[in-house]
C-alpha cells in the first residue's frame, strides 16, 4: 500500500448527554490511500457518520471529548484549530450528506451555495467562480446548467439535489470526498444513477472517497475497500472480494446475509440479524455483538483485537475469537446462502 | 452547559434523533409528565418564581387578614383628616399640600397612603384579588374557549374550520388593547346582557369576558394546528377504526394530548391577562374606580408621581413581580414538557 | 409573484370587511343597551340622544346602520361627542408623532433583539444567556406605562438628562426631536426587545441544527460568515412577519399608552383621552383605522415574505 492520504488511529468520540457520557466512537483506526475507495458500513448507530463527521470537525461541541488521531497531509484534523480546519473543509476534504432535501440552505439559489464555496478557498471573481459552477453542474448531469444556477433548492428533484451536493463537494478538486450515506434518501432507480456518477467522477478527479453507508449491496460496485462497524468499533476490515466471499465476523454474516441477492435463489424470508443494536450508553462488556450473536462461547466476555488471523492476507483483519476454522464451517450452516443462522430462516 | 440533543450523532439532531430520544424514554419507562417533572425540578428558578407566585397569591388572599388585624382599616376608608404619630411626631396622613404619606413600615400605612387617605398596603392587597381574580378566570375562559374551537376547527375541518378560522383571523387584525378599549368602551355603560343573565357596566365580570375574549386567537390557532396533526396519528386512526365517535376520539384522544400546551398557555395566559387588565384599567376601560386593582392604582397614581412616588411604584413593581414569576414559570414548564424545547434546556 | 400578490390584495379587501363589519357589531349591537346612550356619553340631554338616534339611523334595519356608520368613518364626517371636533382630522394631525414613535421604536428594538438574541443563541446555556433571559423576561413582564412613567419622573424631571414629555416637531429641531423621542422609543421597545430577543434566540438555535449548517460549516466557511449568511437570514424570516404585525399593534395600541404617559400627543393620546371620556367615535374609528392598518401591513409582509423564503410561493 502506498503512503496513505489519510491515517485514523484510535480515534474515540464520546459525548456527555443527560444520561451519561456515551462513546459513541470507539478507538477507530484505518488508512485510507490517494485515490481509493473505502467503505465504511454499519447499522444506524454504529457510530460510522460519527467518525466521518468527526474528521471535518463538524462533530466539535462543548460537549464532545475526542480522543485519538487522524493525520492528513501533515495536518492532525482531531486537535487542529477551527482555522486550519477551514482551510481543509471543503478544499482538501468535502463531504456529501445523506438527505439532499435539507442539506442545501432552501433560501439560496444553488448556484451561490457553490459560488460561495468556491470563492471562499480559491477567491476567484465572481465570473469565473460562474463558469466553474456551470460547468460542475454540467459534469454531474443537471440538464440546462446556465440557467439553472439561479434556481432554489426546491424547484429540484432528490437526486438532482444529490447531484448538486455532489458538485458543491467536487467544486474545489478535494483529495478526499466523504460521502455519508449519499443514496439512502433516495429512490432506488435514482441511487443507481448516482453510484453510477459518482463513480465516473472519482475516475476523472482521482479523488480518495470514503463511503459511508448501511447497504452493503451499494458498496459492491464502488468499493476498493470495506470497514464494517458495529457499536462504535470496527469489527473487520479487507478489500471487498475479501469481505464479501471469505467474511470472518459473524455480524458481516449477517449484512451480508440481508443483501438481496439476484444470483441466489430468495429465500421465504429474508434474514434478518435478531435483536436490536445496543444502547450506546450501556454497552456490553468484551465483544459488543455478544448478545446478538448465535455463536457466543467463554471467550466473547473478552474484548477481542482487531488483527489478521488469516494467514497471507495481513490487511483482512477482524474482531471474532473464534478460529478461521470454526467460522468457515459456521458460515456455511444453511446451504447455498451466506448468512447468520437465523431461528426464523427456512431455507427455500 | 447546553444540552447536546442526542449522543449518536450531534450534527444530526434533526427531528429523527427526538424521536430516537424518545424512544429511549420510553424504553426507560418515564412518562412525559413525569421526565418533564424531573426536568422542572432541576430548573432551580423556575421553582423559586413558581413558589415566588404562590406566596404572591396567599399575600393577596389573606388581604381582609391585613386590613382587619394589622391596619385595622378597609381598603375603601378615607383617613383624609387623620394623623398617626410616627417616631413620637403627630403627622397628617394627607398633609395640607394634598401630599399623602410615604411608607411608615407599620402596621398602618406600611406602603403609605393615598390622596383620599387610603391605606395603600390594604388597597394593593385589594386589588391585587381583583387582578388576580381577573388574570385567572380570564386566562380560563380564554383556554375554554380556545380548545373547543381549535379542537372542533381541527378536527371536523371543512366549512366549520373555515368559519372559526375566518373568526379568529379577523379577531387577529385588531391588537390586543385596542380590541379590549373598543370592547371596554363599548360594555362601560349599559353592561351586558348574555341570555337571561345581565352584567352592570361597572361589574369585574366585564373586564374577565373582554381579557378573555382577545386572547382566544392567539391559543386557538396553535391548538387547531396541533389538532390537525393528531388527528393523523395512528391512535387517533385505531380509535377510530375501533367505531369510537368523534366526540370520544377528541376527549379521550386528541385533548389528552394537547395538556401540556394547555398547562404552557394557561400560565402565560394569566400573566398577559393581568398585564392588560393593568392596561385597560389604566386608560379606565377596564376595572372602574373605586373597586381597586394594580392598574387603577397605578392610574390614580402616575398623576401624583412628582409628590408621591410610592403611589405608583409600589402597585407597579407587585404587578411586575407577580407578571416576571408567572412568565419565568412558564418558560421552565414549557421547556420541561416539551422535548423540542431542551435544545434550548439551561442547567 | 404578480399572481400572488393580486390573489392577497383581493384577500386583504375581504378581511377588511369583515374588520369593519366586525367593529360595527362591537360598538352597535353586542352591548345591552342603547347605541344613541351610550354615544351620547355620561351628562347628557334627551334631545342629544334624539340627535344622535336621527343621525347614526339607529332606527334603521342593521345593514342600513353599518352603511351610515361606514361613510361617516370613510368620508371623515365623524365628529367627538365631546369636543365636536372631526376625528378624522385629529387623527391626520397626530398621525407624524406616532408614527415617529413607532418606526423609531421599532427600529430600536429590532436591532437590540438581533444582538441579543444572537448573543444569547451564541452563549447557550452560558452565564451571559441565562443572564440575557431573565432580563427580557423582566422586559416583558413591565407595563410600558409603568416604566415609562418611572423613566420620565427619574429621568426626565429628577434627573433632567432627558426632558418631562413633550414632543418637538423634526422639521422644526431634528436634534430636538430625536431628544424628546429618546424615553418614549426606549420605554416602548423594553417590552419587544424582551420578547423578539427570545424569539430570535430560539429560532437561531433552531436554525444552528439544520443540516444545510452543517453544509456550510462543511465548505469552509468561518463562523462569522455561516451565523450571517447562513443561520440569521433564516432565523430573521418570521421574524419580518411578526415585526409588520407588532408595528401595526403598537400604532393601535402600544402608543396608546407610551404617548399618553410621555405627553406626545399623538394619535394614541387622543384615543387615550376618548377613552377615558367614554367617547364612542373617535374609539370607533381609532379601532377600525389600526385593524385596517395591520391588515394592510399584514399583506405587505406575506408579500415580502414570498421575496425572502422562495417556497412560499409556490403554495
Amino acid at each position: 500500500m502506498a503512503e496513505p492520504l489519510l491515517k485514523v488511529q484510535g480515534l474515540e468520540v464520546s459525548f456527555a448527554t443527560e444520561e451519561g457520557v456515551v462513546t459513541a466512537v470507539d478507538g477507530v483506526s484505518f488508512d485510507l490511500a490517494p485515490g481509493e475507495v473505502l467503505a465504511v458500513v454499519g447499522e444506524s448507530g454504529s457510530g460510522k457518520s460519527v467518525t466521518a463527521m468527526t474528521l471535518m470537525g463538524l462533530t466539535r461541541s462543548p460537549n464532545a471529548r475526542f480522543e485519538g488521531t487522524a493525520h492528513y497531509k501533515g495536518t492532525e484534523l482531531i486537535s487542529a484549530s477551527e482555522d486550519e480546519l477551514r482551510r481543509i473543509r471543503g478544499a482538501e476534504i468535502a463531504m456529501i450528506f445523506q438527505d439532499p432535501m435539507t442539506s442545501l440552505n432552501p433560501v439560496q439559489r444553488i448556484g451561490k451555495q457553490i459560488i460561495e464555496q468556491i470563492q471562499e478557498h480559491e477567491g476567484l471573481p465572481d465570473q469565473q467562480a460562474l463558469e466553474r459552477t456551470v460547468e460542475l453542474l454540467e459534469r454531474v448531469g443537471i440538464p440546462r446548467a446556465r440557467e439553472r444556477v439561479d434556481s432554489y433548492p426546491h424547484e429540484f428533484s432528490g437526486g438532482m439535489r444529490q447531484r448538486v451536493m455532489i458538485a458543491l463537494a467536487l467544486s474545489c478538486n478535494p483529495s478526499v470526498l466523504i460521502a455519508d450515506e449519499p443514496t439512502t434518501a433516495l429512490d432506488v432507480t435514482i441511487q443507481a444513477q448516482i453510484l453510477e456518477r459518482m463513480r465516473e467522477l472519482r475516475e476523472e478527479t482521482g479523488a480518495a472517497v470514503v463511503l459511508v453507508t448501511h447497504d452493503l449491496g451499494v458498496v459492491a460496485d464502488i468499493a476498493d475497500r470495506i470497514a464494517v462497524m458495529y457499536a462504535g468499533r470496527i469489527v473487520e476490515e479487507g478489500t471487498l472480494d475479501q469481505i464479501f466471499y471469505d467474511p470472518q465476523h459473524p455480524y458481516t454474516w449477517g449484512l451480508l446475509g440481508s443483501i438481496t441477492r439476484v444470483d441466489k435463489p430468495r429465500p421465504a424470508r429474508l434474514p434478518a440479524i435478531a435483536g436490536l443494536p445496543p444502547s450506546l450508553a450501556n454497552r456490553p462488556t468484551g465483544c459488543h455483538f455478544r448478545p446478538r450473536c448465535p455463536h457466543e462461547f467463554s471467550e466473547c466476555s473478552k474484548v477481542p483485537p482487531l488483527e489478521a488471523r488469516l494467514q497471507g492476507h495481513p490487511e483482512h483483519r477482524d474482531r471474532c475469537w473464534l478460529s478461521v476454522d470454526e467460522k468457515r464451517v459456521k458460515r456455511e450452516v444453511l446451504p447455498g446462502e451466506i448468512g447468520l443462522a437465523s431461528k426464523e430462516h427456512q431455507p427455500a | 452547559m447546553a444540552t447536546e440533543p442526542l449522543a449518536e450523532q450531534p450534527g444530526l439532531a434533526g427531528p429523527a434523533a427526538w424521536e430516537l430520544e424518545a424512544e429511549r424514554e420510553h424504553v426507560h419507562g418515564l412518562g412525559p409528565w413525569r421526565l418533564g417533572l424531573r426536568r422542572l425540578r432541576r430548573n432551580k428558578t423556575a421553582i423559586a418564581f413558581g413558589i415566588l407566585f404562590v406566596l404572591l397569591v396567599l399575600a393577596c388572599l389573606a388581604a381582609p387578614l391585613w386590613a382587619k388585624h394589622v391596619a385595622h382599616t378597609t381598603p375603601d376608608a378615607n383617613h383624609l383628616s387623620d394623623t398617626i404619630k410616627l417616631n413620637g411626631k403627630t403627622t397628617n396622613v394627607v398633609g395640607l399640600d394634598g401630599v399623602p404619606i410615604g411608607p411608615t413600615y407599620k402596621g398602618k400605612f406600611f406602603l403609605g397612603a393615598d390622596p383620599n387617605g387610603r391605606d395603600i398596603m390594604v388597597r394593593l392587597l385589594y386589588g391585587g384579588r381583583n387582578s388576580l381574580m381577573i388574570g385567572v378566570v380570564a386566562a380560563l375562559m380564554t383556554t375554554v374557549l380556545s380548545v373547543v374551537l381549535g379542537v372542533v376547527a381541527g378536527y371536523f375541518r371543512g366549512w366549520l374550520d373555515l368559519a372559526v378560522r375566518s373568526l379568529l383571523d379577523i379577531m387577529w387584525s385588531f391588537p390586543v388593547l385596542i380590541l379590549g378599549v373598543a370592547l371596554g368602551v363599548a360594555l362601560a355603560l349599559g353592561g351586558l346582557q348574555i341570555g337571561p343573565i345581565t352584567i352592570g357596566g361597572d361589574s369585574l365580570i366585564i373586564p374577565i369576558f373582554i381579557i378573555g375574549l382577545v386572547y382566544v386567537p392567539y391559543m386557538a390557532r396553535p391548538v387547531r394546528g396541533q389538532v390537525l396533526a393528531l388527528r393523523e396519528k395512528e391512535f387517533v386512526e385505531a380509535a377510530r377504526a375501533q367505531g369510537a365517535g368523534p366526540l370520544r376520539i377528541m376527549f379521550s384522544e386528541v385533548v389528552p394530548n394537547l395538556a401540556s400546551t394547555i398547562l404552557v398557555f394557561f400560565t402565560l395566559l394569566i400573566a398577559n391577562a393581568v398585564l392588560l387588565e393593568s392596561a385597560l384599567s389604566f386608560l379606565g376601560a377596564g376595572v372602574r374606580p373605586p373597586n381597586p386593582s394594580w392598574g387603577t392604582m397605578i392610574d390614580e397614581g402616575v398623576d401624583r408621581i412628582a409628590t408621591a412616588p410610592h403611589l405608583t411604584v409600589v402597585p407597579g413593581l407587585m404587578l411586575v413581580l407577580t407578571v416576571l414569576s408567572l412568565n419565568v414559570f412558564g418558560d421552565g414548564v414549557r421547556d420541561a414538557l416539551d422535548p423540542r424545547a431542551k435544545v434550548r434546556l439551561e442547567r | 409573484m404578480g399572481r400572488f400578490i393580486v390573489r392577497r390584495v383581493l384577500q386583504m379587501v375581504l378581511v377588511m370587511f369583515a374588520v369593519s363589519v366586525l367593529t360595527f357589531l362591537i360598538f352597535n349591537v353586542i352591548p345591552n343597551s342603547d347605541p344613541a346612550v351610550r354615544m351620547a356619553g355620561r351628562h347628557t340631554s334627551e334631545s342629544t340622544i334624539q340627535a344622535i338616534r336621527k343621525e347614526w339611523g339607529f332606527n334603521e334595519s342593521l345593514p342600513k346602520q353599518y352603511v351610515t356608520t361606514m361613510e361617516k368613518v370613510v368620508t371623515g364626517d365623524l365628529k367627538s361627542q365631546f369636543t365636536q371636533l372631526p376625528v378624522g382630522k385629529e387623527i391626520v394631525k397626530g398621525l407624524p408623532r406616532t408614527f415617529s414613535l413607532a418606526i423609531g421604536a421599532a427600529l430600536l428594538w429590532m436591532f437590540v433583539a438581533i444582538c441579543f438574541g444572537l448573543y444569547s443563541a451564541v452563549k447557550a446555556g452560558k452565564f451571559a444567556d441565562r443572564f440575557l433571559t431573565i432580563i427580557a423576561l423582566i422586559g416583558i413582564s413591565m407595563p410600558v406605562f409603568w416604566i415609562g412613567a418611572l423613566m420620565n419622573y427619574y429621568l426626565g424631571f429628577k434627573l433632567g438628562w432627558f426632558p418631562n414629555g413633550g414632543y418637538v416637531e423634526f422639521t422644526k429641531d431634528p436634534i430636538g426631536w430625536f431628544y424628546h423621542l429618546i424615553l418614549p422609543w426606549t420605554a416602548l421597545a423594553i417590552l419587544f426587545v424582551g420578547f423578539y430577543s427570545r424569539v430570535l434566540r430560539s429560532n437561531v438555535l433552531d436554525t444552528i441544527n439544520e443540516d444545510y449548517v452543517r453544509t456550510a460549516r462543511a465548505k469552509g466557511l468561518s463562523e462569522r460568515q455561516i451565523m450571517v449568511r447562513h443561520v440569521l437570514r433564516n432565523s430573521m424570516i418570521p421574524i419580518v412577519t411578526l415585526w409588520g404585525l407588532d408595528f401595526g399593534a403598537v400604532l393601535g395600541g402600544g402608543a396608546i399608552l407610551t404617548e399618553t404617559v410621555f405627553d406626545l400627543q399623538g394619535v394614541g393620546q387622543y384615543t387615550a383621552e376618548a377613552i377615558g371620556q367614554l367617547d364612542v367615535p373617535p374609539v370607533l374609528a381609532v379601532t377600525m383605522f389600526s385593524a385596517f392598518f395591520i391588515v394592510l401591513l399584514n399583506a405587505v409582509v406575506d408579500i415580502m415574505y414570498a421575496y425572502l423564503d422562495p417556497r412560499i410561493r409556490l403554495q
